[in-house]
């Protein structure tokens, strides 16, 4: 993507453009460069990670033992389960924020732009020492991305690695988030009020305080459990007084709030894209804004409902169900919010317009089982079963990735002054969408069947199901090598794009030629 | 560029609020323990109930099952005397289980106890229990550790069978030179 800067030669802008060489890519502070750079890094991590998915779904196409065994499956689980959340969804967003978020709110850049600089280079290195700990004695950590303790301090020598590997993703997402915070409140045009701004960089600004507020206590979790493993302490330990169900509140109070931060961005790009190729402004701006900033604050009262079969009280468990539930009201308000937007509109189907509607339907049906599962009686039957399995890859792969993916088609011409191959893309959506609903719509099925999740081996009578979903998963990760082909396309050319693009769209990005130049809105925009 | 209202200690702000909630993941432990000393969940039945009250024995009463616990690599023998027995509600009870070191090396063991269900846990008095001390074994050490508790008659009438169970622990720095030195 570097040829969305060289190409800004005819610009006639009186200052310099990108430093010559590789080393530009090093020393960058420009929020378009470290932007390509975070979406590079992440598109480099889906294939790490989807790699390791395909190792699990391999081995599961058939019952018995086949490919690997049952240890490094489990390291597969957990390693494709860190390698997606923290190297690639969350690195994935960063960079749609690093790249959009000043050309939305008419800002020159990031606030703080060698922080910025540092915030991306940590990940290559903490996401190198991650995997690193696959070639360890003992192997990668093997006790499922929640590390649950004792058994996660049964892990070899990768532990300390691992803990300080989540320990730099921490520090680079936090400091991204402060870095995202800043640039919003305080580099707005002057008459870009609160209210005014595009919903995208409303959801980041809510996403970057979530993460403020819970990536310290992840790090403060994780660190006990390394001074449990090697400086004698005993927060989790029960020999020295410890609780390791201590460790999963400690968890899941980082890890609701992540599940939000997860989403919350590709909410914010579905609610950009749907209205342009609506030709219709967003029904509800505001109510939009609220009903984020209330998921948000609902995700920090509800963290209880992974560990309902702890033993907790049951004044407990009714309160963390009932908390839990609450959550389908804003939502629901969002997402009759994007289908109101698209009524009496005059809808057009390009590809990004494609994916934000699978979103819609497939993040709704993600949302449903998320409810079968807030209710503790049923949720006793459903839990480690595959229907947790089915459940949070319904959000997380049809929502957040088809979120990245859909908001990559559609910035993808501002960013690189060329339209992508249409047909292609269509292609990809529908290969993409046919084999992500094999792939995890029959693990539903497995899961209420018994299923449990997180092993290698399994029950004769769930085969016929997983066969469906191995075929599914592989279908679904070569087609997104077709993702890569159209990148690189675009990039290199094709049909010269205008400053406006889609000519639904609206706001301070689209005032701006294609592509992007490599310095924007020095002079503050006026916002209308 | 700045806007009028730019704020210009915002990120030193958001720093201090990162490292508070770096704290707060610590304060988490403390309250934990607040929250299951009120509530009576969790392992915090392993301290001795200081107003045991011997009242009337009442009619009722109730199967308690006794369970022993070893983590995988443990070097114990450790069960009770008996599997269960029939209590009276409010009536002093005392009974036994029973531990031997497998290793050659002096050991100091701790048996961490947990009451199912959960919300039973604060009805289930011990006036003397091993679990309160650390229980020191010479090698290959075996003996019968006493136990003596009384059911409270406040138990809720639906709980008709409570389990009281154990796990027994070597201390670990102890475990570590016992494996390195066989």
């Amino acid at each position: 993507m570097s040829e969305a800067a060289t190409h800004n030669a005819h610009d006639d802008h009186h200052d310099h453009g990108p430093a010559k060489g590789l080393l530009r890519w090093v020393f960058t502070t420009n929020h378009k460069d470290i932007g390509t750079l975070y979406l590079i890094f992440s598109l480099i991590m889906l294939f790490v990670g989807g790699a390791m998915a395909l190792v699990i779904r391999a081995e599961l196409f058939e019952p018995g033992l086949q490919f690997v065994n049952p240890d490094f499956f489990n390291q597969m689980t957990t390693m494709h389960a860190l390698i997606m959340i923290f190297g690639m969804i969350m690195p994935a967003f960063v960079g749609f924020a690093n790249w959009m978020v000043p050309m939305m709110i008419g800002a020159p850049d990031m606030a703080l732009p060698r922080l910025n600089n540092w915030s991306f280079w940590i990940l290559p290195f903490a996401g190198t020492l991650l995997l690193s700990t696959l070639f360890m004695e003992g192997g990668a950590p093997a006790s499922g991305w929640t590390l649950y303790p004792p058994l996660s301090l049964q892990t070899g020598n990768a532990l300390p690695y691992a803990i300080f590997a989540i320990h730099l993703l921490g520090f680079s997402s936090i400091m991204g988030a402060i870095n995202i915070i800043v640039t919003i409140m305080n580099m707005r045009a002057p008459t870009m009020s609160l209210l005014k701004m595009p919903l995208f960089v409303w959801t980041w600004l809510i996403t970057a305080y979530l993460l403020i507020a819970v990536m310290p206590v992840l790090a403060g979790g994780v660190t006990m459990l390394l001074t449990d493993a090697f400086f004698g302490t005993s927060f989790f330990q029960a020999a020295g007084g410890g609780d390791p169900v201590l460790f999963q509140h400690i968890f899941w109070f980082f890890g609701h709030p992540e599940v939000y931060i997860i989403i919350l961005p590709a909410f914010g790009i579905v609610s950009q894209i749907i209205p342009t190729f609506s030709r219709k402004p967003l029904f509800g701006h505001d109510s939009m804004v609220y009903a984020t900033a209330s998921i948000a604050f609902l995700s920090f009262i509800v963290w209880a409902h992974h560990m309902f079969t702890v033993g907790m009280p049951l004044a407990g468990q009714l309160f963390f169900m009932l908390s839990t539930m609450l959550i389908a009201v804003p939502t629901g308000v969002k997402v009759f919010n994007w289908t109101a937007t698209m009524w009496k509109g005059s809808l057009s189907f390009e590809t990004p317009m494609l994916f934000a509607l699978a979103f819609l339907f497939l993040f709704t049906i993600g949302g449903f089982s998320g409810l079968m599962l807030a209710i503790v009686p049923a949720d006793f039957q459903y839990h480690d079963s595959y229907f947790v399995v089915a459940h949070f890859h319904y959000v997380l792969v049809p929502g957040a990735l088809f979120g990245a993916i859909g908001g990559a088609y559609y910035w993808l011409p501002k960013w690189t002054g060329y339209m992508y191959d249409e047909t292609l893309g269509k292609w990809h959506f529908w290969l993409t969408t046919f084999f992500v609903n094999l792939t995890f719509f029959p693990q539903h099925f497995v899961g209420l069947a018994g299923m449990p999740r997180r092993i290698p081996d399994y029950a004769v009578q769930f085969a016929d199901f997983n066969a469906i979903s191995s075929v599914g998963a592989f279908g679904f990760g070569f087609s997104q090598l077709l993702f890569v082909y159209i990148i690189i396309k675009c990039v290199r050319g094709g049909q010269k794009a205008t400053a406006q693009v889609w000519d639904g769209a609206d706001g301070l990005e689209w005032t701006v030629p294609s592509p992007a130049p490599y310095h924007t809105f020095e002079e503050a925009p006026i916002v209308k | 560029m700045n806007t009028p209202q730019a704020d210009r200690w915002l990120p030193g702000k958001l720093v201090v609020l990162a490292l508070a909630m770096f704290g707060f993941g610590f304060l988490l432990v403390p309250l934990y323990q607040v929250f299951c000393d009120i509530t009576g969940i969790g392992q915090r039945t392993g301290v001795p109930t200081a107003d045991v009250v011997v009242e009337q024995p009442s009619d009722r009463t109730v199967t308690v099952e006794f369970v022993a616990t070893l983590n995988q690599y443990a070097p114990w023998e450790f069960r009770p005397a008996v599997q269960s027995m029939e209590v009276q509600l409010g009536k002093l009870y005392d009974t036994t289980y029973f531990a031997q070191n497998l290793t050659e090396q002096t050991l100091i063991g701790r048996a961490v106890p947990s009451v199912a269900p959960g919300t039973a846990s604060k009805y289930f008095k011990k006036t003397e229990c091993f679990c309160f001390t650390e229980q020191e074994f010479a090698g290959d050490e075996g003996r019968d550790m006493g136990l003596v508790f009384s059911v409270d008659p406040a138990l809720p009438s639906h709980i008709d069978r409570l389990t009281l169970s154990y796990t027994f622990f070597a201390d670990r720095t102890e475990v570590a030179q016992a494996n390195s030195s066989t």
